[in-house]
């Protein structure tokens, strides 16, 4: 089922401050097209968890309309939408085994869509093997591990077939092992079932490995949404730039002079637009060692994490870090001179924005 | 936009006004019984004695409240007398619990010796004894000791709550260990530990308790009774049987209600000032009965 | 360097050791010999025999088993009425968010009032005088009901007043337990099954009931306790006369029996004493077998 968001807007009065109004999600209009997994990503406090909450009905929006389909559901309870929802702590029922839990959401049906206790235990075990926690039936909450416990709940929210499965922040509990674990098995299970899934996550990285789409937000505004790949090498704005990508991109103040891209005294690169201030974003792997390359830093050390080799060193005019951060292929060899090293760049990781509204200009 | 916020919120709230009616009816019904005796008490005891008894119908309010009432409570019975053992009673019973729970709660939670899960398995299996086993024996033995009638016999046998010990014991474990050693190295005794140290860090939950206890000493009835029968050493509680029974002459109810606020105002003011460390103190596993 | 922390330690006891040495353990066994002791007299301190007859008097002592009565329905009607009121009124005060603190705080008030105080409150509202009907009747009156004298009238009537007043002392406790026991419910819980449709009813049967599990059979097995104990409230009605009003209960026989005008016969008091406390002992087995198979606990 596809989600629309149509002018969504959603203002409460803040807690603190009974005469400030906080916008947790500002004039949100996208589609969601059906059978995607989709992140909804953001920093923490961003209004991620107000968007699963109002298109799964917990919460009213003050403005706009959401459409499950073409049914407009935005004055419809959340038990009416359809919905599947996983919380992050996974709220299962501790008192109830998992078999209970399961089949609890079922037991809830009544009138014509009540079903027999057969078709339950069967709707139930079906669920269960998808999420493959079937030979963990009798078991209480606390007999589980945190991953199960997490399978269970994604059961609990399939086992009504729902149309459209939201996820709250459904990995932060886990610890890193797992989460990769897991966040293949979510991968598994959506396709496996096609139902459009949106899950929130701070976390940019497990956000860019599962998802169809990504749509990253901050301070309750829709910044840009698209295939994961595409959102990092062609971010809009310089929050989506700095959000995503670990290490983080690097950020200087450049300019640009009859056509010419500069960071300092260097000439990086060449844009066909007016001369004016502007930011210029580098990604860690735009960088190449090379003794004839237009841009110097000075060099400081350099760190082997693993399979990555970077470089790390100095460049007055970046504003991101104190360090800037290279990563380049290990088999080069790193040279430098006087304590300075020159680079050249990739020129599609270099990205340069607006020094007014950090729009991206390309 | 503010209003256009508020008048949203309403509208969802809206939804459930019958709802939220029926509760706050409820609740406030609720809130009248309980508050309403205490309402009726002080009532009557600003209505004159000869107002109260022409009232056929009692009115819910007066317009011409007079203090005579609580000038009787104090001349024609000796209230002032049961406020006073009432207090020493209550401050003396506090003082001797405090310090002998606070000894023993140290000795459990911070000193090793031999026999101490022994001694501290015994006392909580002492908690589910009902006083009323106890209190036979504790009124031969005191009144054979000669103690009826005097604040010892009054005091001894109210010391001990071994829930308090457990309590502080608890509450003292939670303090690190590190916080010990770092006092042993600095050549800290015992004795200025638990007085410089544990006392400071756990006066909440000490606080706590000497609430309760003076809560309960305050009520404190049966015991009293048993072994008092001289006014001169009656509690609060037992004065407002014997004026019950024989006071003001059984019809002055005025009289009584102005008594029976006189011994209520002290707890109440606690509760008032301290209601928060109260109810919180005592959800924690305080009962009552 | 061992022997004398040893020695440390039960020097930080030795108060306490005294205190419950002397009025507690001691008393516990003193009161165990005193129920067996037949014929014991107070004032020569001698007795003639060993044996089961202090038991049997009591049994057989009308007024015991008046006592008995009482405490029974006493125990019958207030802990179930109580314990399912307090939860009313709990769930009612955790679904309001406003005034939530002042109506807990008024619905607290009367744990810390002095019993015999507030009793005597409630004996004039219900009592019937040569001057007045008293509030509560010319209340029924006003329904069409005639008066009745609920302190010195019928059974019924006074068991009614006791009821309602023991309700009255001991909801505090149990509004504040079940209020926090609610309010520690994760809200999580309330919005997955909000979203999986659960009806209202079936939330509270099948989430809200089992969370609070627990403190509810704490407070039931606390209630039962507490109820069987009942005196000083009785009293507060009804007087100390007991007896005569044909109010007393099991706490109050024991004590009638130590002291007061039948007073002076310890070993008649600690069989009785002995009685409630197996009676208490059997009632708490009871429920601690129930809440095994009924109670989640986390």
């Amino acid at each position: 089922m596809k989600i629309v968001l149509d002018h969504l807007t959603k203002k409460f009065i803040s807690r603190h401050n009974k005469n400030e109004i906080v916008t947790a999600v500002n004039d949100f209009d996208f589609e969601i097209p059906d059978g995607k997994l989709v992140g909804l990503l953001g920093p923490s406090g961003c209004g991620k968890s107000t968007t699963l909450n109002l298109i799964c009905g917990l919460e009213t929006p003050t403005s706009g309309r959401i459409f499950f389909g073409d049914l407009d559901v935005t004055e419809l309870p959340p038990e009416s939408r359809g919905v599947g929802m996983v919380f992050q702590n996974y709220a299962l029922y501790p008192h109830l085994s998992v078999r209970q839990n399961i089949l609890f959401p079922l037991e809830n049906l009544k009138g014509d869509q009540k079903l027999s206790k057969e078709v339950m235990e069967q709707k139930a075990l079906e669920a269960a093997r998808l999420v493959q926690i079937d030979s963990l039936m009798e078991r209480k909450p606390n007999e589980l591990s945190g991953g199960q416990q997490q399978r269970v709940a994604i059961a609990r929210a399939l086992v009504k077939t729902p149309g459209v499965l939201l996820l709250d922040e459904p990995l932060s509990n886990l610890d890193a092992r797992l989460r990769l674990q897991t966040r293949e098995q979510i991968r598994r299970i959506q396709k496996e079932t096609n139902i459009t899934t949106i899950f929130v996550t701070h976390d940019q990285e497990e956000a860019m490995s599962i998802s169809d789409l990504i749509v990253v937000m901050s301070a309750g505004v829709l910044q840009q949404m698209g295939k994961p790949q595409d959102v990092y090498n062609e971010p809009v704005n310089l929050f989506v730039a700095k959000f995503l990508g670990t290490p983080a991109i690097n950020v200087f103040e450049g300019c640009i002079k009859d056509r010419g891209l500069y960071i300092g005294e260097d000439l990086i690169g060449h844009r066909d637009i007016e001369d004016q201030e502007v930011y210029v974003g580098i990604r860690p792997e735009a960088f190449d060692p090379d003794q004839n390359g237009p841009f110097r830093c000075r060099f400081d050390r350099v760190e082997t994490t693993g399979r990555d080799t970077s470089i790390v060193c100095h460049n007055d005019h970046c504003i991101s870090d104190e360090d800037v951060r290279a990563i380049v292929s290990a088999d080069e060899p790193i040279a430098h001179k006087d304590g300075i090293i020159r680079f050249s760049l990739k020129q599609n990781k270099v990205h340069v924005f607006s020094k007014k509204d950090e729009k991206v200009i390309r | 936009m503010m209003k256009q916020i508020k008048d949203l919120e309403r509208k969802n709230k809206a939804k459930n006004t019958i709802w939220t009616v029926v509760i706050f009816a409820l609740l406030i019904f609720w809130a009248i019984i309980v508050l309403f005796p205490f309402y009726w008490m002080l009532l009557t005891s600003v209505k004159s004695y000869a107002a109260y008894n022409a009232e056929y119908i009692p009115q819910f309010f007066t317009l011409s409240p007079t203090l005579d009432n609580y000038i009787q409570a104090f001349t024609a019975v000796p209230l002032a007398k049961y406020f006073v053992n009432t207090i020493i009673f209550t401050a003396v019973t506090t003082l001797l619990m405090m310090i002998v729970v606070v000894l023993s709660a140290f000795a459990f939670s911070r000193l090793e010796f031999k026999g101490k899960d022994f001694v501290f398995t015994l006392f909580l299996s002492l908690m589910m004894i009902p006083n009323e086993l106890v209190i036979i024996t504790n009124f031969v033995t005191v009144t054979n000791a000669g103690l009826r009638n005097s604040f010892p016999g009054l005091i001894l046998p109210s010391v001990t709550s071994i829930f308090y010990i457990y309590l502080l014991k608890e509450n003292f474990e939670q303090i690190p260990e590190e916080l010990y050693k770092a006092a042993k190295v600095d050549g800290t005794s015992d004795f200025k530990y638990l007085w410089k140290v544990m006392i400071p860090i756990c006066r909440p939950t000490i606080v706590t308790v000497l609430i309760l206890k003076v809560i309960e000493c305050w009520n404190a009835y049966v015991w009293p009774r048993l072994i008092t029968d001289d006014e001169n050493y009656f509690l609060v509680s037992n004065g407002i049987q014997t004026i019950r029974e024989s006071g003001f002459g059984r019809e002055n109810i005025p009289a009584m209600m102005a008594a029976v606020v006189v011994i209520s105002i002290p707890l109440i003011v606690i509760f008032l000032i301290f209601h928060k460390k109260i109810m919180e103190g005592v959800s924690r596993g305080g009962t009552k009965g | 360097m061992k022997k004398k922390n040893d020695l440390k330690g039960w020097l930080y006891l030795l108060p306490a050791l005294l205190f419950i040495g002397v009025f507690m353990i001691y008393p516990l066994i003193d009161v165990l010999i005193y129920s067996v002791e037949e014929g014991y007299n107070f004032a020569s301190q001698q007795y003639y025999g060993i044996g089961t007859y202090n038991y049997s008097y009591v049994l057989h002592d009308p007024y015991f088993l008046q006592a008995l009565k009482n405490t029974f329905i006493l125990v019958i009607i207030t802990v179930p009425l109580s314990t399912g009121i307090a939860l009313v009124i709990s769930l009612a005060l955790n679904s309001v968010s406003k005034l939530k603190d002042l109506f807990q705080t008024i619905y607290f008030l009367p744990y810390v009032t002095n019993t015999l105080a507030v009793g005597l409150v409630f004996m004039i509202l219900f009592k019937k005088t040569a001057y007045s009907e008293g509030l509560i009747n010319l209340l029924l009156n006003g329904f069409g009901i005639a008066s009745i004298d609920f302190i010195e009238g019928p059974y019924w009537a006074k068991m009614f007043v006791l009821c309602f007043y023991t309700i009255w002392v001991v909801l505090p406790f149990k509004i504040l337990i079940l209020t926090s026991a609610l309010a520690s419910v994760n809200k999580d819980y309330y919005n997955v099954a909000r979203v999986d449709g659960t009806s209202k009813w079936r939330t509270f049967y099948k989430i809200t009931l089992p969370m609070i599990s627990p403190s509810l059979f704490y407070l039931i097995i606390t209630g039962f306790i507490g109820a069987f104990k009942a005196y000083s409230d009785v009293v507060a009605l009804f007087g100390t006369d007991l007896n005569a009003a044909g109010m007393n209960t099991i706490v109050g026989y024991v004590y009638d029996m130590l002291y007061g005008n039948s007073g002076g016969y310890p070993s008649f008091a600690s069989a009785a004493a002995l009685i409630l406390f197996l009676i208490v002992l059997t009632i708490t087995m009871i429920n601690l077998m129930v809440s095994k198979k009924n109670v989640h606990y986390r």
